[in-house]
């Protein structure tokens, strides 16, 4: 482990790291409970545009992916609530807008090669400077506060729309303050992982976390807790092995989730075993949270 | 009768209606849901919001709390506007589910607690009052017992319970329920029955959009029963007689004409009211 803090790119890969496994999964359990999965993938994919803009104009690409990320987010959440474009629609829209302006803009970028490319596709934690260190430290106390501000008013919201709507509660603003937050969350995560496997770190802890828990906050903590030991696993790992970081960190994360599943059936059989009366079982199947669109009958 | 209810509990000659519609239109793609509806639900009151499929009778309550916005007319809760409305925290409504958990797990507690979203301060701890309302609440619905439990490992009856429960954390004095009885079976429909009993005690105002009475008969003091948009009848709940009327009823078997009911069902003594019956779907 010393060996690893020999150097100062690990020393600032592990920070990152942290940061990444704390974080994500935190906005992921809401965006799971939103049923919004794959927000950060649509988000991750514009962020590739906003990275291209920032070496064809040599600004930081962090910083321009924080930018343009976010416009994409709040445009989405417009897209889906104005066109009445289901949600996975807009992301689609999203999704190739995203990509295709990224490659684009790369392709005009003279001395950016596919390499450079590659490198924010898939990430590559061994090249994260100083001041990338501190963008995303900032970005990922903004989006700590952020959620631990409006945490309750989101639990509401993504639980149930049209309830948070009866409680008052200002549902558009939430809507893209979290829609902005998961796209902070995916700048910060873009540089260990790489923009299409960022929403990977958001999702599979949480859905790992999702079997061995019968509340949301254990769920919360548990996902951040499979976050930290998968980045950080994943990113020693592929230090030693010498593996690529992004990829080993996602594998370990879906072991991780594979285990998940293995102990949460055992843990469901032992009480159901203790429970003397079978409960009535709830019909499977996803619960359907988002506002009903009947002619209110 | 209920007395009024006011902030401090006592009753006021003065207290606004709860709810008040005043010619209200609402439309979906065009298509009239809302179609001129006024009415006043005064404090205190326990009104049942009868119809067929598509009468408008969800809508309305919907739009009555600002879910649904209105092409025209005006909504006012307790005297305000709805669009300058600020007092949240007196408003209590159980959405017309089957399911209480989103896709994440939660435990009933946390599902009831996070009614008190409008009447907590953010970065704020739970006080003391805030957890006895939430035990309060899992009392009233008779779920003490299952306070930590996934919400999703709870049958379709209880998980109602719990979104009456998350209404109630909230210590809310107007309430608005979407058909709370649906789906529901016959002891949970009484655990229901039992509570809502409990808040028109209290001196709540109830609303409640119901498929038919069944045990709620006796708590309803006022039934409004929407058509095609519009207000057919206002006043006493209709009675049903005959077998419909027994204790126990019910009331599945499908009317074969919705325009001639079965004289044996429901009539109301001003004109025809036809309830409700859940149909084919």
């Amino acid at each position: 482990m010393t060996e690893l803090l020999q150097y100062e790119f690990m020393r600032r890969a592990l920070l990152a790291a942290v940061l990444v496994g704390l974080v994500t999964p935190v906005i992921g359990t809401f965006l799971v409970q939103r049923r919004l999965a794959l927000l950060g993938d649509g988000i991750g994919h514009v962020a590739l545009t906003g990275v291209a803009l920032g070496l064809l104009t040599s600004t930081s690409p962090v910083l321009t992916a924080a930018v343009v990320a976010t416009l994409g987010a709040i445009l989405m959440e417009m897209v889906r609530v104005r066109t009445r474009t289901s949600g996975d629609v807009a992301l689609a829209l999203l999704f190739y807008g995203g990509i295709a302006g990224g490659v684009l803009l790369i392709g005009l970028t003279p001395g950016a090669s596919n390499a450079t490319l590659t490198s924010y596709l898939f990430g590559s934690v061994s090249t994260v400077g100083e001041q990338d260190i501190w963008i995303v430290g900032v970005l990922a106390v903004g989006v700590l506060a952020v959620l631990a501000v409006f945490g309750r008013e989101l639990f509401v919201l993504c639980q149930d729309e049209e309830v948070a709507r009866a409680h008052g509660l200002p549902v558009r603003f939430l809507s893209i303050l979290l829609a902005v937050t998961a796209a902070l969350t995916v700048v910060i995560a873009m540089r260990v992982v790489g923009v299409l496997m960022v929403s990977a770190l958001m999702i599979v802890p949480v859905a790992a976390a999702q079997q061995l828990s019968r509340s949301f906050r254990v769920t919360m903590g548990l996902a951040v807790l499979i976050g930290l030991v998968s980045s950080l696993g994943g990113l020693t790992t592929a230090f030693y092995s010498d593996l690529a970081p992004g990829a080993t960190i996602v594998l370990l994360a879906l072991a991780v989730f594979c285990l998940a599943v293995l102990v949460g059936g055992v843990m469901r059989r032992v009480t159901r075993r203790r429970t003397p009366a079978p409960l009535h079982p709830v019909a499977e199947g996803p619960a359907d949270t988002m506002p009903q669109t009947d002619r209110g009958g | 009768m209920s007395a009024q209810f006011t902030e401090d509990g006592a009753p006021s000659p003065d207290t606004p209606p709860a709810f008040q519609a005043v010619d209200a239109h609402a439309a979906y793609d065009g298509v009239t849901v809302l179609d001129g509806v006024s009415l006043d639900v005064p404090a205190g009151q326990t009104m049942a919001v009868l119809g067929p499929n598509g009468s408008g009778k969800s809508t309305l309550m919907r739009a009555m709390l600002g879910v649904v916005p209105l092409t025209s007319g005006r909504i006012l809760l307790h005297g305000t506007p709805l669009r300058r409305f600020r007092d949240w925290r007196r408003i209590g409504y159980v959405p017309q589910r089957l399911t209480a958990g989103g896709a994440v797990p939660a435990t009933v507690r946390e599902i009831v607690a996070s009614g008190q979203v409008a009447r907590r301060r953010r970065l704020s701890l739970p006080t003391r009052a805030d957890r006895a309302a939430v035990d309060d609440a899992l009392a009233t619905v008779d779920l003490s017992d299952r306070a930590g439990d996934a919400v999703r490992e709870l049958s379709g009856g209880q998980q109602q319970r719990v979104l009456i429960a998350r209404a109630l954390a909230g210590r809310p004095d107007t309430f608005v329920m979407d058909e709370p009885m649906a789906g529901v079976d016959a002891e949970n429909q009484r655990a229901l029955a039992r509570a809502i009993t409990h808040l028109r005690d209290q001196g709540s105002t109830v609303v409640l959009v119901l498929h038919e009475l069944g045990p709620l008969e006796e708590v309803i003091e006022r039934a409004v029963v929407l058509e095609h948009g519009r207000i057919v009848h206002d006043g006493p709940p209709p009675e049903a007689t005959g077998e419909c009327a027994r204790p126990g009823h019910e009331h599945q078997h499908p009317h074969p004409d919705p325009n001639d009911p079965d004289p044996a069902h429901a009539t109301a003594p001003s004109e025809m009211v036809r309830l409700e019956v859940p149909r084919r779907d």
